[in-house]
């Protein structure tokens, strides 16, 4: 069982507050993904979940029991850190057996545990192997190893795959998704990547310099983003974001609309501009399109190959059901 | 090219000259101190005998006959080995609280340590000789022990903190977070992998406490006495024997110098800081 709250927690490193008072839930099993840009705070509140930073105020509960106060080695949560942190001095085997040898587990059952999660990670063949004789990835298969075999109550990543290579890191999103389709053990992941977040999670929690912006399931941030901040965080291409006359027509501020709601027609649209950068990638076709008197770029996304080159003009028009708007204050008008 | 190459060269001798002059400038007492040792007390003296003379043993059958060098020698290595053992005791958890959880003070009390080092250490003769003949400490092993550890403390505090700080903090976090408690971290983690900085500390630290004069010669007489108390005993009233005085002098500092050339290494090492991995 892995169900954490956090109630009123608060940090503050010397006068300056990171984290101002905030709440949160993670249900036993879910795979909650902390996403938002660099310095919002979400490794400070990673590490504040495991007990490597004391809380300045509020309380943090692991299945209803407080461990604000218990010490990380108390606290039955596994992490794998960015640089992995694996113990150079000791083999492979020897750094996964740690926990369980710190926790009194005999030869035998060690042994077992080891062995079944050097199949499942393929590490088989690297047991005796130190960590400096192996690469980035298997380094983090190692790091994951140690963790799993301690069966924790929780599973905390911190930007586990920022320092992997970007094939392997698509492979290592798929293992660790896996993973939990299978230990249904309560994971936290942070990533500053929206695409892994989008990828993984069952619940992402969007923070923004400290303050938790939109709690969600993927699809729920991305089609109903609570404010202009989450709207152009999740999605890739961003979406696009419209201020002046067509925002005021619609009664909003600001309006936003994702580049697949856009439509490339013949004739007839209602906006029009031409194109700069056409990205063909074969299945879709990005336009990044100027010169519309709305934004300074728009992008737009069509699927297929559309035979639109640089500088040719090109007539849009939005689907208004999926047009996003948003009022003064950046938040979405319902 | 071909002249780039040979003024590299040229620079290259030269620099390889200087340093032999700098070695020999350093070597020469030792060798000197050692060639006298094996001169008569009459014939040190002698302008011409100063490099062909007749080699004796007479100073050290006389230094272990009459002055009985190995209870000197045994006291100095009980007094360094333990003063040793008993800093990094103190040391390693101290600089690794410091290294790992540092507080806004940490560099404070850092230079608090260092400071203690710029007291004049006659400014506490008195005080120290009379407490510690109140107390009947004066000439004991265990005094030495006590006092050449905490002099040494602030250097060993400060080198294993510099080492200390080269291990990535993840490590020392993982290591929390795989169940281990501050104890067991510091035995399974750090000193495993500060090893190499741990000895080299320890080797300093130990010669620091060999070499050690003040304190030794002073607060012993003869049960805790010092190879320091050794040497400077050798004051005659008649005048310097210095046949017997280079004799003491190279049985002193023998063990240090052969204990040194093995571990250069770790001693250069030591010296830099960490600075050169």
């Amino acid at each position: 069982m892995g169900r954490i709250q956090l109630e009123s927690v608060t940090k503050s490193f010397g006068d300056v507050q990171v984290i101002p008072p905030l709440d949160l839930t993670i249900e036993d099993g879910e795979f909650a993904v902390f996403v938002g840009p660099s310095g919002c705070g979400k490794s400070t509140l990673l590490r504040l979940i495991a007990g490597l930073e004391e809380t300045t105020s509020g309380s943090i509960m692991i299945d209803g029991q407080d461990v604000t106060q218990v010490s990380p080695s108390k606290r039955g949560l596994a992490m794998v850190f960015q640089t992995y942190a694996l113990y150079p001095h000791m083999t492979v085997r020897k750094n996964i057996a740690f926990p369980m040898r710190m926790a009194g587990l005999s030869e035998a059952e060690q042994e077992k545990r080891i062995m079944a999660a050097a199949e499942s990670l393929n590490l088989t063949d690297y047991l005796d192997r130190k960590p400096g004789q192996l690469s980035g990835g298997q380094r983090q298969r190692v790091a994951i190893g140690r963790a799993i075999v301690r069966d924790p109550e929780a599973f905390l990543f911190d930007e586990p795959l920022s320092n992997l290579d970007a094939a392997l890191r698509v492979g290592m999103r798929l293992e660790i998704t896996e993973m939990h389709e299978r230990m249904k053990t309560t994971m936290i992941y942070v990533t500053h990547d929206q695409v892994e977040a989008m990828t993984m999670a069952d619940k992402i929690v969007v923070l923004r310099a400290g303050v938790i912006e939109q709690v969600g399931s993927p699809l729920e941030l991305y089609r109903a983003p609570r404010s202009l901040f989450v709207a152009g965080f999740i999605g890739s291409p961003k979406m696009n974001f419209i201020e002046g006359e067509e925002a005021d027509k619609r009664d909003a501020k600001t309006i936003g609309i994702r580049p697949e709601h856009i439509d490339v027609v013949e004739d007839g649209g209602i906006w029009q501009g031409k194109v700069g950068v056409a990205e063909h990638l074969g299945s879709d076709t990005f336009f990044h399109v100027h010169g519309t008197n709305l934004a300074d770029t728009l992008t737009v996304r069509t699927v297929g190959d559309v035979a639109l080159r640089h500088g040719d003009t090109i007539q849009l028009r939005p689907r208004e059901d999926e047009l996003l708007r948003f009022d003064d204050a950046g938040l979405r008008i319902a | 090219m071909a002249i780039v190459a040979q003024s590299s060269n040229a620079s290259r001798a030269s620099r390889a000259t200087l340093a032999w002059i700098v070695g020999l400038l350093f070597f020469f007492p030792i060798f000197w101190m050692v060639l006298t040792s094996f001169k008569t007390d009459a014939d040190a003296v002698k302008p011409e005998f100063l490099i062909f003379f007749q080699p004796t043993l007479e100073n050290y059958l006389n230094m272990t006959e009459n002055y009985d060098y190995w209870r000197f020698a045994r006291n100095s290595v009980i007094t360094a080995v333990f003063a040793t053992i008993f800093a990094l005791a103190v040391g390693i958890p101290c600089a690794y609280a410091m290294a790992f959880n540092p507080s806004r003070s940490t560099k404070d009390v850092l230079m608090w340590m260092l400071s203690t080092k710029m007291l004049p250490a006659a400014a506490v003769l008195y005080p120290m000789t009379f407490l510690t003949k109140s107390m009947g400490l004066f000439d004991t092993k265990f005094l030495i022990i006590v006092v050449l550890m905490l002099i040494n403390l602030p250097i060993v505090i400060w080198m294993l903190f510099t080492y200390f700080k080269e291990i990535p903090k993840e490590i020392i976090e993982a290591g929390q977070m795989d169940g281990v408690n501050t104890w067991g971290e510091i035995r399974e983690i750090l000193i495993p992998l500060a090893w190499g900085g741990i000895a080299s500390t320890a080797l300093l630290c130990f010669i620091f406490c060999w070499n050690e004069a003040y304190w030794t010669v002073r607060l012993t007489t003869t049960d805790a006495a010092t190879l320091s108390k050794l040497i400077e005993g050798n004051r005659a009233p008649e005048g310097l024997f210095f046949g017997r005085l280079s004799a003491v002098s190279t049985a002193a500092v023998g063990p240090i110098v052969v204990l040194g050339w093995f571990c250069q290494k770790q001693l250069v090492q030591g010296l830099t800081f960490g600075a050169v991995k």
